[in-house]
């Protein structure tokens, strides 16, 4: 397990990582992959094929002090361009 | 009156669906261009089309029951369905295609729920197609939100000691909650097993029921 934050970018176009979840830390649950990048593919491209990542985040870390229950989890996936190693934030 | 339409009420009280005679959209009506097209160059058939239709509204929460019950009797199973769930699940005949799956075992200290914020993600191999409020705008939203609330509101209240999980199917995963075998089962076959394996309790918003 490796601690890591999704990069805060907004950028235009059809981004499969969730808002709700950009400059959130987790840990990483599992890698899978790789897949071709849906950035890419969704505009008729091929696709860079990326590592893609399970990330477990708690509850307290995405809504903070209004977090329904804090110890609570919740994992996405993740590609890995939209990750950083959490210790160089 | 049977036939007396003025008040635009069935005989149950109910208002009547309204006809839809709107003009197509610009989707609708490329969809069909290209299913004629297709068609027309004897690349497909309508009966091909047909079929495939068919096909995909045979599929129903049924197969995901058969996966949860195996899972509950074969230790070899289970252990093939958590390495590769895509695998495991293609080799009972329910294929998956070029999707991925994860299967999520529940414990009495861990309760899975799944949710795609972004769109409708689904194991339609397993569960056929998804209910209308999976693939609501409430659902989607507050599932990633208030988890505990939405379960409540299916009939599901979780102790604090137990914990809520959600799984956003963002990507390229499909996902499929192994609920917890309930107890006093343990002289059940198969096929009676997977009789209390619900939809919703491979969605994660149910339990299995007990017998």
């Amino acid at each position: 397990m490796h601690r890591v934050k999704v990069r805060t970018d907004m950028p235009p176009g059809h981004v499969r990582t969730p808002s709700y979840l950009r400059g959130k830390v987790g840990v990483t649950e599992r890698v899978l992959g790789p897949f071709p990048n849906p950035e890419n593919l969704a505009y008729g491209h091929s696709g860079t094929p990326l590592p893609l990542y399970r990330v477990r985040f708690t509850m307290a870390e995405i809504w903070g002090a209004d977090a329904e229950t804090p110890n609570d989890t919740l994992e996405a996936e993740i590609y890995a361009h939209w990750l950083e190693p959490a210790d160089a934030a | 009156m049977p036939h007396d339409h003025a008040d635009h009420l069935s005989p149950s009280g109910h208002p009547y669906r309204p006809d839809d005679d709107h003009p197509l959209s610009y989707w609708q009506t490329l969809e069909i261009a290209v299913r004629e097209l297709l068609v027309e160059k004897e690349i497909t058939t309508a009966a091909d089309i047909a079929e495939q239709i068919d096909a995909m509204d045979a599929r129903n929460p049924t197969m995901g029951a058969q996966v949860v019950a195996r899972y509950w009797t074969e230790p070899e199973f289970a252990t093939a369905l958590l390495a590769d769930g895509a695998k495991a699940t293609r080799e009972m005949g329910f294929d998956i295609g070029p999707m991925k799956l994860i299967a999520l075992p529940n414990r009495p200290d861990l309760h899975n729920i799944v949710v795609c914020t972004l769109c409708s993600c689904y194991p339609r191999n397993l569960l056929g197609l998804p209910p209308d409020w999976y693939k609501s705008r409430a659902y989607r939203s507050r599932t990633v939100r208030e988890p505990r609330k939405v379960l409540a509101e299916f009939g599901v209240t979780l102790p604090e000691s137990t914990e809520v999980r959600v799984h956003d199917s963002t990507a390229d995963m499909r996902y499929i909650v192994i609920p917890n075998r309930p107890a006093r089962t343990e002289g059940l076959d198969q096929a009676a097993l997977a009789a209390l394996v619900t939809r919703d309790s491979m969605i994660g918003t149910g339990i299995a029921r007990t017998p």
